[in-house]
């Protein structure tokens, strides 16, 4: 197929960007999306101009890395995956497609495609871990049965991949999504609970800092999140984060 | 006698390690305020290391090409990681985990090393759960586990199909400890270009901000190299887009020897390629081999008749199907480790019995799965005489739960339903068992210079068991590496901050940066990509499943070709201080030009077939074995450490002689 692309172009974090419009021929409908946008770089090189830069490196959905912004949707129309295991057989001939980066004011733009989540670096750093040293001389594994139920919640909250696609969507760039994530593996299990209250209160204030917006319950995220983290585990902080308060 | 000191201590196997523990020497914690580390990759072997060197008071500064140590490539990793806990009393011990590992690696790992990381596995899986890593369970709470390839017993841990995301989480989370208490400066986006040697010592690196393009000095009393695997070198691969042999291959160059580089794992369970486009190669975990039949038509007119689109697998009869893991090898069946499986899979397609338009493709079949647990559920749920239609509803709840996130992935790729026609899997290049050349103490032939996780030549020997490398990575990270770095640093508590005014630091900066200026005024015609794709033609057709003398002597001449080529027409748009993907793609490509050349190199010396490594003047020609790979034990059991010389070619080779004290070296047979 053949295809036109308007693609955010910006140089730098202190340049102003612009839309670019280009095109590519005989895309395959097997193709992943960054496949295709693979045959689109390739076609600058070759004829001098300088490629789009855009961040990408498993491809197959579970690094975190790619984030792009396609025709209005964070990872692009397909529901459950990430723009890496986006594929072409989503578009038709013809069409137009709009690719931009991850808009939200704690995620500046770094050139063209990418952008800086430094951000979600620093709300994890703030708690997001159990103070365990790890000499290896905790105690045996299997002295601390956890119920399967537990195990599995937690293991759901903690697929979450940390892409940022929940702010990308969000219109009021709230992290929310993310951090109720992070913060429910470690509710959901025993280990968890000594620092429960720091925790929570801690990566709570640190994302407030970082200049995320707050959630108005629209659930955009949820829809859009590539790992199917569920809003429960908004809820979920929310509680927490109340039981904190109130032990102060 | 050989230059290569392994410095095995002394004494019966299983008192090795914490003998050598009782007798090093130690750092006390006033002084190790006072010793910077410098880490290189965060992944499993590099996290878990930055994260206890931390704790334990050395100042590390950690570097990660991405954006975020999380996103390392052991976040890939899917099936579990082995620990022999024993906790399904089916008779594992540290001695049969050894044992397994020596075996499976084909007699060409070092016994003492694969003892001690039989030996530390358990207490990684303490550790992790310590961790909050959320291992899946049974319904008692217990830790649930699966088989892998080659062993028989059920000794693999695992967390769904993301076990590698929740151990490098685990270990990113103990990082971030770490960083929020200062005791580790992460340099997240910065790309290690080379190292710098003092007085013979690892004293520094030098990277480039892969933001800004600035060129920076980093200085320590210690280097610890944990960049991963080199499977990139066939382009297409398992490995992460920028997974790359830089920092190994550049150590190389200024004195590490580099280890058996010819030993690459090629897995049997990929997703097999569609086009020329193709970027990447996708893994099905090698779990899905515990459920999962593996087949092709056993008649060829039924195998052509699907290649050309007009038959489907769920119509070819039961009889009529091949299942050539379970004929070849019924001790093991469908769960013979990777080489032997990858091999079975590239004879049957190669003999024209492969399932897709390009004839390199194989079955993996559930059917029989679904059917077996649909049957287990209804008798466990009280339904008698369920319909069929009831127990594919069940069976297939019970493989999705266990396999979900692997099924979804194949459907997005392929576009086909799992659950309803049979995967199509082929082989693809997955991980490196070769690497830098380490000591006991995994230190390379540099002091002060250190290896772990895939970067090294590590405990796998010519083949590594499914689940191993996660145990490595963290058995290295975790509890060796800690102590044995201590033992080296104590001679440093006096000396000092090193600085980096000096003429070394001066000289390999500016050879850096001479050679980004190189690529950026080269004024070429071809992209860097163009030549990544020569050179991994290259190195699969002729270095790949299958070697032989002739291929593997074109191999070494096509690939100094393209690198003379890439040096002359190699072209790199935009500058270097800012944000340049080619600029980055170009100075890893160089390295697997001159790494490709010595892998074929190393394949072409050693005239055996061992491990991953099969060569075809070395197989078995009659009896039981007949076609199976032949190991000479009398000529090659040794590991190849090369030095560097200039050219590839010129590399010169060092045996470190294998021992076998407590394992008698026997033919591999799964039969
Ligand atoms: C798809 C897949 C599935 C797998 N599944 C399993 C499994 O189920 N069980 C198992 O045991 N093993 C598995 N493996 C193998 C295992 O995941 C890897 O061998 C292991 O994770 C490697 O860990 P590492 O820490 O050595 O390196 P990596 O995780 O590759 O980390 C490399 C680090 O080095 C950094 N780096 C690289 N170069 C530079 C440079 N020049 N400068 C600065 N930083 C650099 C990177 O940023 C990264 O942080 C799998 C591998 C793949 C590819
Ligand atoms: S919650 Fe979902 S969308 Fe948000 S960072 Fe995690 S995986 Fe990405
Ligand atoms: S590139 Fe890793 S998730 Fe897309």
């Amino acid at each position: 197929m053949n295809l036109t692309l308007k693609i955010w172009r910006q140089k730098d974090s202190k340049t102003k960007g612009q839309m670019v419009d280009y095109k590519v021929t005989d895309i395959s409908e097997h193709m992943s999306f960054l496949e295709m946008m693979d045959v689109l770089n390739e076609q600058l090189v070759n004829s001098g101009d300088e490629p789009i830069a855009f961040d990408h490196d498993c491809r197959e959905g579970i690094c975190g890395m790619c984030s792009m912004y396609i025709n209005g949707e964070a990872h692009g129309p397909d529901r459950g995956v990430t723009t890496c295991q986006l594929h072409m057989r989503m578009f038709k001939d013809g069409d137009t497609i709009t690719i931009e980066p991850w808009r939200a004011k704690a995620f500046p733009v770094i050139k063209d495609l990418v952008v800086d989540r430094m951000s979600f670096e620093r709300i994890q750093q703030a708690g997001a871990y159990i103070s365990v040293n790890t000499s290896g001389n905790t105690q045996d594994a299997n002295s601390l049965p956890i119920s399967k139920h537990a195990a599995d919640e937690a293991m759901d909250a903690a697929t979450c991949i940390g892409c940022g696609a929940c702010v990308a969507t969000c219109k009021n760039s709230s992290a929310m999504l993310f951090v109720g994530a992070k913060v429910s593996q470690y509710a959901l299990l025993p280990q968890g609970q000594v620092e429960a209250v720091d925790r929570v209160k801690n990566m709570v204030a640190q994302m407030d800092l970082e200049g995320f917006g707050n959630c108005t319950n629209t659930g955009a995220c949820e829809i859009e999140c590539p790992k199917g983290i569920s809003l429960e585990n908004i809820a979920r902080m929310n509680r927490e984060f109340l039981k904190a308060s109130l032990k102060g | 006698m050989s230059v290569l000191d392994s410095k095995v201590p002394k004494g019966p196997i299983k008192d090795k390690w914490s003998n050598y523990k009782d007798h090093i020497n130690l750092v006390n914690p006033a002084n190790k305020r006072n010793i910077d580390v410098i880490v290189v990759g965060t992944g499993l072997a590099g996290g878990s290391a930055a994260a206890t060197l931390a704790e334990l008071g050395y100042n590390v500064k950690a570097f990660a090409y991405q954006d975020s140590p999380r996103r390392a490539h052991s976040i890939a990793a899917q099936g579990g990681i082995n620990a022999a806990k024993n906790y399904q009393g089916d008779g594992d011990s540290t001695y049969r985990l050894f044992y397994d590992t020596v075996k499976g690696g084909d007699y060409r790992s070092r016994e003492a090393n694969v003892y001690r990381l039989a030996e530390v596995s358990a207490n990684i899986i303490d550790q992790c759960v310590a961790q909050g890593v959320p291992f899946a369970r049974d319904y008692g709470g217990l830790l649930d586990n699966r088989s892998f390839g080659g062993v028989l017993v059920s000794r693999t841990f695992y967390a769904k199909g993301q076990t590698g995301q929740q151990l490098l989480l685990g270990a990113y989370s103990a990082m971030n400890r770490q960083i929020a208490r200062g005791k580790i400066e992460m340099f997240n986006r910065h790309e290690m270009l080379d190292v710098v040697l003092v007085d013979g010592k690892a004293r520094g690196i030098i990277t480039r901000n892969l933001i800004t393009g600035e060129i920076e000095r980093h200085s320590a009393h210690a280097v610890v190299i944990g960049t991963g695997g080199y499977g990139n070198v066939y382009f297409l691969s398992t490995n992460a887009m920028g997974s790359n042999a830089t920092a190994a291959w550049k150590i190389h160059k200024k004195g590490a020897f580099f280890a058996n580089p010819c030993y690459t794992q090629i897995h049997p369970t990929c997703i097999p390629r569609s086009g020329d486009y193709q970027s990447k190669l996708t893994l099905m975990s090698e779990s899905l081999r515990n459920d999962g039949r593996i087949w092709v038509p056993a008649k060829i007119e039924d195998a052509k008749a699907i290649q050309q689109g007009k038959l489907k697998p769920t119509q070819i009869a039961e009889a009529d199907r091949d299942y050539y893991l379970e004929r070849r090898y019924p001790a093991f069946g469908n769960l013979v480790p990777r080489d032997v499986a990858s091999r079975a899979a590239k004879e049957r397609c190669d003999a024209g019995f492969g399932v897709n338009a390009t004839g390199e493709a194989v079955y993996l079949d559930f059917a029989a799965a679904i059917n077996r647990y649909g049957k287990e559920q209804a008798k466990i749920q009280g339904i008698s005489n369920p319909s069929e239609a009831k127990v594919y509803e069940l069976g297939q709840a019970i493989v999705e739960a266990k396999y979900g996130n692997l099924f979804q992935m194949y459907e997005k790729i392929v576009d086909e339903n799992p659950y309803k026609t049979p995967m199509m899997i082929y082989p693809a290049t997955h991980y490196t068992m070769g690497g830098v050349w380490v000591d006991y103490n995994l230190m390379t032939t540099v002091p002060g210079l250190y290896c772990i996780g895939e970067a090294n030549f590590s405990d796998h020997g010519a083949n590594r068991l499914g689940a191993s490398a996660l145990m490595q990575g963290l058995a290295d990270g975790y509890f060796v590496l800690p102590y044995t770095i201590g033992d080296y640093l104590s001679d440093d508590i006096r000396t000092g901050k090193i600085p980096t005014d000096t003429p070394e630091f001066d000289e390999v900066e500016k050879a850096v940066k001479d050679k980004i200026d190189f690529f950026l005024n080269n004024d070429g015609t071809k992209s860097v990509d163009h030549f990544h794709k020569r050179l991994g033609k290259v190195m699969w057709e002729k270095v790949g499943m299958s070697r032989n003398a002739k291929g593997l002597t074109e191999a070494m001449a096509e690939i100094k070709a393209i690198r003379e080529e890439f040096w002359k027409e190699v072209k790199v748009p935009g500058s270097g201080n800012e944000m340049n993907l080619e600029l980055e793609k170009a100075g890893r490509v160089a390295d697997f030009l001159e790494l490709g050349e010595l892998f074929a190199k190393d394949a072409l010396v050693r005239e055996e077939s061992c491990g991953g490594h099969f060569r075809e003047e070395s197989a078995e020609t009659d009896g039981p074995q007949k076609g199976e790979a032949k190991r000479n034990d009398k000529d090659f059991a040794f590991v190849s450490a090369w030095e560097y010389k200039g050219e590839p070619a010129d590399a010169i080779l060092h045996k470190e002689e294998l021992e076998f004290n407590d394992i008698e070296l026997k033919q591999r047979s799964y039969k």
